[in-house]
């Protein structure tokens, strides 16, 4: 028995593939780009080692830091939004549509499957000015406001990224947040409501409280998604106008494959990298402390 | 993980309390004027992007550039969708699609399940660890193996052709697959595996005619899911791309404009319709296994 589930060989084949393909394809090229850090060049015009340089460059680039700017401006407000909404529609399936909210959580889920790409087009034509008036601004001149250039602006840019954003994604926190609503068990809600919680009061002091588990899963899944925000950017604005709304997985790639800086590119790369895993661990920290306060 | 995958969908008992406050008459009354229209809202919000797209599609360059956006076409130009099929070769970018997603996932549940049952079937010493290493995977963002793996590409020789897709379309399924498959061996009692190996079955057997079968509707889920990730992929397509003819759906749309001189708006319309509408239809058969897979794969804290 022992002996044929720990046979080493069949481990060997039934594990080794997947390790395989795994180390060679990301754990050994994480650290292949680490090395990259310490070098300037590409593939194409050859590596020279360049030391610290590339950390020193990313310290004193002025893009790099509207990069992180926009990077850490997007996932807070992207974060907020996603799981703002998604939390008012999960309280809204679970208490007031009750069984009936099974339709409008399918609906209101199915953007998230749709390619970036093909809403990101679509939306672009949704808030376009010149040289068709899209629903967007046909809206506003009906109101006698004349059009306004969205993607002309850093500023306008950036809530029309925010807005595709969380118009593909609040289903989805919807489903995830009303998932540990529904958790919740009823007596517990029926008996506060006896003891005469309602509104406003049940939500804070019960509901709240008793959904943190899941809201705290959703913000740090949220956090490590928007920090790597790529597709809706690049498809949306491209990172324009100039490097208004540069994202900084996007600023590494155009550093890399436009600009052909492969250290450099490595660089901004690993500070992505670090940011997220700093922000992970600050919001399990930030989340212990309260519960220990409480 | 898994409860929360459960309870996602299943509608919460009516209890005796439910049933009361929903015959709270007067206030439910004034509540449902309000609710309803914010409804409507929603809808709206939902439904109408799309409405405006598929109507868009069937309208001339003309009156793209001369009625308001919520005119009607005035004859519907099927021909849109046969110009972004000939001249957009939107039919070139989907078969390439198909070429690199279909292997991929292939290799992804094969070696995903094949790793996941012997990390919890199977009694080794790391098994842990492996486990810890696979999850870590999530947590790394792309740009982060791009360029180590276009110098591999590049001098391997695999450069101009679809393999450096399915190669890192297959790894980077690994993490949540893995997981995913663990998870539900997991949830397999152990006894199972001890009396077909008693009664003389193979590891390999045991693993293929009793422990896949088992876990074959979880399969179905974490097929479908990784479908999506990868049909709606771009970062890895974009990069390993280099020519037209090796362009993925998503990377052929995002440089559809260029195709043509100018911006045709139809038939950028008919191809944006036909991108969304094929993950839509999927979506309208397959909607709840969707919803509880792509939910259940992010719930991993």
């Amino acid at each position: 028995m022992k002996s044929v589930l720990g046979d080493r060989r069949a481990i060997l084949a039934l594990l080794g593939p997947a390790l395989l393909v795994y180390s060679l394809i990301i754990l050994i090229p994480i650290f292949w780009s680490l090395g990259y850090t310490f070098f300037s060049g590409s593939i194409v015009s050859g590596f020279t080692p360049s030391g610290f340089d590339n950390f020193i460059t990313f310290f004193k680039d002025p893009t790099a830091w509207t990069a992180i700017a926009f990077t850490v401006k997007y996932a807070v407000v992207l974060t907020v939004g996603q799981v703002v909404i998604g939390y008012a529609f999960a309280l809204m399936y679970h208490f007031y549509l009750k069984r009936a909210s099974a339709i409008i959580r399918t609906l209101v889920f199915f953007p998230v499957v749709l390619p970036t790409v093909a809403v990101a087009l679509l939306f672009q034509q949704f808030f376009q000015s010149a040289p068709t008036t899209g629903p967007i601004n046909g809206f506003l001149n009906s109101l006698g406001i004349a059009s306004v250039d969205w993607f002309g602006h850093a500023d306008s840019a950036f809530w029309v990224i925010v807005a595709m954003d969380i118009w593909r994604s609040m289903g989805f926190y919807a489903v995830l947040l009303y998932a540990g609503i529904v958790d919740i068990p009823d007596d517990i809600v029926e008996s506060s409501r006896l003891d005469g919680a309602s509104g406003w009061k049940l939500l804070r002091h019960i509901i709240l409280p008793l959904s943190l588990p899941v809201l705290l899963s959703s913000v740090i899944f949220s956090i490590n998604g928007t920090l790597k925000v790529f597709d809706s950017v690049l498809a949306l604005t491209n990172g324009g106008p100039g490097s208004g709304t540069t994202p900084l997985t996007l600023y590494m790639y155009q550093t890399s494959f436009t600009y052909g800086d492969y250290g450099y590119g490595s660089t901004i790369a690993l500070m992505l990298t670090i940011l997220c895993l700093l922000v992970t661990i600050f919001i399990f920290r930030a989340q212990r402390r309260d519960l220990t306060k409480a | 993980m898994i409860p929360v995958a459960t309870a996602l969908l299943d509608a919460p008992p009516t209890t005796q309390a439910q049933r009361r406050r929903s015959s709270r008459t007067l206030k439910s009354v004034l509540l449902s004027v309000p609710m309803k229209i914010l409804i409507a809202v929603i809808l709206i919000i939902e439904i109408y992007p799309l409405f405006w797209m598929l109507v868009s599609s069937f309208k001339t360059q003309a009156e793209f550039l001369g009625k308001p956006f919520w005119s009607f076409p005035a004859d519907p130009q099927f021909v849109n969708y046969v110009n972004a099929f000939t001249v957009g070769e939107m039919g070139h970018y989907i078969l390439n699609s198909a070429i690199v997603v279909f292997p991929s996932l292939a290799l992804i549940i094969l070696f995903g399940t094949a790793a996941g049952f012997a990390l919890e079937v199977m009694v080794f010493k790391g098994r842990g660890f492996i486990l810890m290493l696979f999850l870590a995977g999530i947590l790394i963002p792309g740009q982060m193996i791009l360029l180590p793996l276009f110098t591999i590409y590049f001098q391997t020789g695999l450069t101009g052709s679809l393999w450096p897709l399915i190669i890192t379309y297959t790894a980077t399924g690994m993490p949540l697959t893995v997981f995913f498959m663990a998870t539900y061996f997991r949830s397999i009692p152990k006894e199972i595996f001890e009396a077909s190996t008693l009664d003389g079955a193979s590891i390999f057997r045991s693993f293929w005619s009793v422990g896949f079968p088992m876990v074959r509707n979880a399969v179905f889920t974490v097929a479908l899911v990784q479908f999506f990730f990868l049909w709606n992929d771009l970062l890895i397509a974009l990069t390993f791309t280099n020519s037209q003819s090796l362009q993925t759906i998503q990377v052929g749309l995002l440089n559809f404009t260029g195709n043509y001189g100018q911006v045709s708006y139809g038939p950028l319309f008919a191809a944006i319709c036909v991108s969304v509408f094929g993950t839509l239809v999927i979506y309208l058969f397959l909607n709840q296994r969707v919803m509880k897979g792509l939910t259940a794969g992010s719930v991993k804290g």
